[in-house]
């Protein structure tokens, strides 16, 4: 395959507003052909960093490289990248195929070779045939396809994306990240996603960077996000989670009277947070026996909340700590005693067992 | 914070798309600036020149001096004050129907108010003369009719004038006006009627005080366009209503006095620059750029 | 008769009790535009005194205004003032508004109010001004002079125009096409321009209408060859009430007419 992709180095990106600093020193390296997201809540600097890197916002200073070329001064037309906006921004004015046509129009591809490259374009998102049609005759799900066949007709090696599914409801949303992602696959250039919707980065990204006040919190996969969290503040971001003060030392931690075997073999001392994700705990039966991998507690069950699928059940742990535990309900039929009040015993996996520093610093 | 990478490379590009922005206004400004902020302030310095080309305070002090400058700042803010008055009070009713009207019947009737804003104001002045003078339609038809034996003098005094410049003026008090009323939220009219105020009270305490922006500004833009007004004036005054316009033309144009019309302008100029001024430090306004573009 | 009884507002208000309201109205509005309409009949009538309704009808005034080489030539200069008006002031302004809407210049606010001062000086002032010094440029009874002036007078009223346009407009459309490979200017032509267009086309009428309208300016600057129609109407008032103006006025009250109704309802075909 040519070479449909270029990597982005960012380097120092800065940019301050007054005190405060939308990006701080921000260092990233996103590889060729990645589709990495950009997450975090509103104000966190995502969209920032990704309007440095489309060329409309202009840092205080810092480096922006597309496969090795500086690009940090450049005018946003002439960095070459494909962008979709949140809310489309489709030329009213132009039918379908003049929107699709634009970039081709401006880079100097017209008439036949034009057309079919646009009819192309639209097919690959399901749209060909709607050329002719006008903007004011599309539903949104289809006017998001239109701005993405746009962005695409001209084969950019980068594309941008900000928080293009973010005005869609919900069973479209989840349609089009599949497709998205596999258009990704298709064609293969760097993508930048942003969105603030965890469960969306989890879906689609290769690698997901958290970013908060400005500065990256973690950057790793889905999976290591998810199950390895580096501070308190990607922990809560991503899935539920109920955080334990616990006592570090030796690789144990302590909490009450029961004490946590944990993966870190580790030199630290002191107090820590444990952070328990309620589907990684289990409850035991009375005859339940566990080997060593596991760290096992227990509490008084508060209440339980059908939810359908799945169960939650509120634990009260010594010293008053509420814990959740997420249970299938397939599951309920197998325990005699889950009235509010019964002791329960508890059990997490010592993989599952995180712990992170008190102050949310990475560990 | 220690030098970043190709800061300084992005402040000379920020620098440089500033320029550009400012360039495109370049062209409106300069010939603002030429055309009337430069000969109106060199006005300014000719006011206090005498015929010899000495600096005196002659002109200004002859204003304060002689009782005819009296008699025309008299007149002119007669003029003034009694159309604004005369506008609020048939303006506002009619202010009123339109904002309650549904859109498409309000847009039909504004043409009432937009026509004769946008027709030439010597077609206006020119059809009250006729509609006025003593062999003119409305004497005429009264005399016809037995309203009156003689014809009156309708025009070439202080009520031709009136009726001119009201007619003039009023669509400049009913637009804002207009604008102020359909912004009013008719819940607020709805919750009063709802905790117990009768429609005259409701009128009162929410709707009226609801309008005032609309109201003041229109009010404003009246008094301060009467101020200066030159052309209706002198057509249906006659000679015998002169406002500080016509004086100031007349000073020009027959006695070439520079000196005394520029002070008698710069005079003109800083009553409306006070009035705005005081506007709008009672109405609090911030910001005026959005009170313009909303009307 | 039953309509009347029906309440007009919700607070039950009755449209019986409203008469005395729809009469006012009803009869400010006939006191806006009549005088201006009954100028028109007046204008074909044969005797020398303007009667309503005319005895008898006639094209006397009109041919008066024809075949005047004075009022032709007049009526020609206000007509080029009035388009040289148009053609300069309108790119002048849009420029102008479009500057100043997408600049982040921290005084945006005063320089705004710098280009729409030729609203607020009196325009008596701005005449005196003017005329003293085209006396010292040698610019009086020019039409560069008096186009100059007038576009002056001309740019705020495009400004509010184009800028209340362009505030209702999505400028996200102008950073997509730069993100697609625009340069600044084709996005603005390309995309925005044609989005605004109405905005510009509705200035530049209006320009067009302060040009011809205006007096005061213009009876002291323009003169000899280049008076205008305004400004010979202007004395012809004032010394005598000649029918020829009947005609004048007629004529120009229907191309005004037509100017606005025209834009009025191309807007609102853009805005549906």
């Amino acid at each position: 395959m040519k070479n449909a992709s270029l990597p982005i180095s960012i380097e120092k990106i800065t940019k301050k507003y007054g005190s405060t600093y939308a990006l701080d020193h921000v260092d990233l390296e996103i590889k060729s052909g990645e589709f990495l997201t950009l997450l975090g809540p509103s104000g966190s600097g995502k969209t920032t960093l990704l309007t440095v890197l489309a060329g409309f916002t202009r840092p205080d200073g810092g480096s922006v490289k597309f496969g090795g070329t500086e690009m940090v001064c450049v005018p946003p037309h002439q960095r070459d990248v494909g962008m979709v906006f949140q809310n489309y921004a489709l030329f009213p004015h132009m039918s379908v195929a003049e929107n699709v046509a634009y970039p081709l129009k401006i880079r100097g591809v017209k008439g036949l070779e034009a057309q079919e490259r646009v009819e192309r374009s639209l097919e690959m998102v399901r749209l060909g045939g709607y050329g002719k049609r006008g903007i004011d005759q599309l539903s949104g799900g289809q006017k998001q396809r239109v701005a993405l066949a746009r962005a695409m007709v001209f084969e950019p090696r980068i594309m941008l994306m900000d928080e293009p599914l973010s005005a869609l409801d919900k069973q479209l949303r989840e349609h089009m990240q599949i497709e998205l992602r596999q258009l990704h696959e298709k064609l293969g250039m760097t993508t930048v996603y942003v969105t603030h919707d965890q469960r969306e980065a989890l879906t689609m990204s290769d690698r997901i960077a958290v970013i908060n006040f400005g500065k990256i919190m973690q950057l790793d996969t889905p999976r290591a996000i998810y199950e390895r969290p580096l501070n308190k503040f990607v922990a809560e971001f991503i899935g539920e989670s109920t955080f334990v003060p616990v006592h570090i030392e030796n690789g144990i931690a302590q909490f009450a009277n029961f004490s946590f075997k944990t993966l870190h073999n580790d030199s630290r001392h002191g107090a820590a947070l444990l952070m328990l994700r309620p589907e990684r705990l289990k409850v035991l039966r009375d005859q339940d026996n566990l080997n060593t991998q596991f760290n096992e507690f227990s509490g008084q069950l508060v209440h339980l909340v059908y939810q359908g699928d799945s169960s939650l059940l509120e634990v009260k742990l010594p010293n008053d700590l509420l814990v959740q535990v997420r249970m299938p309900s397939v599951e309920l039929q197998n325990h005699q005693n889950l009235q509010a009040g019964a002791l329960l015993r508890l059990a997490v996996s010592v993989q599952d067992t995180v712990v992170l520093s008190a102050e949310g610093g990475t560990s | 914070m220690s030098a970043l990478p190709n800061a300084l490379a992005l402040r000379r590009a920020d620098s440089i798309e500033r320029l550009w922005l400012l360039g495109l206004v370049t062209p409106a400004m300069l010939l603002i600036v030429i055309t009337m902020v430069l000969p109106v302030g060199w006005l300014f310095y000719l006011s206090l020149l005498s015929d010899t080309g000495a600096y005196t305070t002659e002109h200004y002090v002859r204003m304060w001096e002689q009782p005819s400058y009296m008699r025309t700042f008299r007149a002119t803010f007669e003029v003034s004050i009694m159309t604004t008055a005369i506008c609020l009070v048939i303006g506002y009713p009619l202010a009123y129907f339109l904002s309650e009207l549904p859109k498409r019947a309000a847009n039909l009737c504004m043409i009432a108010v937009l026509l004769p804003l946008w027709t030439s104001l010597l077609v206006r002045t020119y059809a009250w003369l006729v509609l006025l003078q003593r062999k003119g339609l409305i004497n005429n038809w009264a005399i016809e009719l037995g309203l009156w034996s003689e014809p009156i003098a309708l025009v070439h005094n202080m009520l031709g004038t009136l009726i001119g410049t009201v007619h003039v003026m009023l669509p400049f008090l009913i637009l804002p006006l207009y604008a102020s009323m359909r912004a009013i939220d008719r819940n607020y009219l709805r919750a009063a009627a709802n905790l117990g105020a009768s429609p005259m009270k409701t009128f009162w305490s929410v709707f009226f005080p609801l309008a005032m922006p609309g109201m003041a500004t229109g009010a404003l833009i009246v008094f301060i366009l009467c101020l200066g007004f030159y052309v209706t004036p002198a057509v249906l005054g006659g000679g015998k209503v002169i406002m500080v316009s016509s004086r100031i033309a007349n000073d020009i144009e027959i006695f070439f006095n520079w000196g005394a019309a520029s002070a008698l302008g710069v005079v003109l100029l800083v009553m409306t620059a006070l009035l705005i001024w005081i506007f709008m430090k009672l109405l609090k306004i911030s910001n005026p750029m959005s009170q313009v573009v909303k009307s | 008769m039953k309509w009347f009884k029906q309440p007009a507002t919700d607070t039950q208000i009755t449209h019986q009790s409203r008469v005395w309201l729809y009469a006012v109205a009803v009869v400010v509005m006939i006191f806006l535009v009549i005088p201006t309409l009954l100028v028109i009949p007046m204008s074909f009538s044969a005797s020398q005194y303007l009667e309503f309704p005319p005895r008898k009808w006639s094209f006397r005034w009109y041919e008066a205004y024809f075949s005047s080489a004075a009022w032709m030539q007049a009526t020609a200069t206000s007509l080029k003032a009035g388009l040289l008006t148009a053609l300069v002031a309108t790119p002048f302004a849009t420029m102008a508004a479009y500057g100043l809407h997408t600049s982040r210049f921290k005084h945006v606010n005063w320089i705004w109010m710098l280009l729409l001062t030729p609203m607020v000086v009196p325009v008596i002032l701005i005449g005196i001004g003017v005329f003293y010094a085209y006396v010292k440029l040698k610019l009086v009874n020019t039409l560069l002079g008096l186009v100059l002036a007038h576009c002056m007078l001309a740019i705020p009223v495009v400004m509010l125009v184009v800028g209340s346009a362009l505030k209702s407009y999505d400028m996200d459309q102008e950073r997509v096409a730069r993100s697609l490979g625009a340069s600044p200017f084709y996005a603005f032509w390309s995309v925005t321009l044609p989005q605004i267009k109405f905005a510009v086309v509705s200035g530049a009428v209006l320009a067009f209408l302060t040009s011809f309208d205006e007096i005061i300016v213009a009876l002291f600057v323009s003169g000899g060859d280049n008076s205008t129609l305004t400004r010979n109407m202007f004395n012809a008032l004032r010394d005598q009430v000649d029918p020829t103006i009947a005609a004048i006025s007629t004529l120009i009250v229907l191309i005004t007419s037509v100017l606005l109704i025209l834009t009025q309802y191309i807007g609102q075909d853009q805005s549906d």
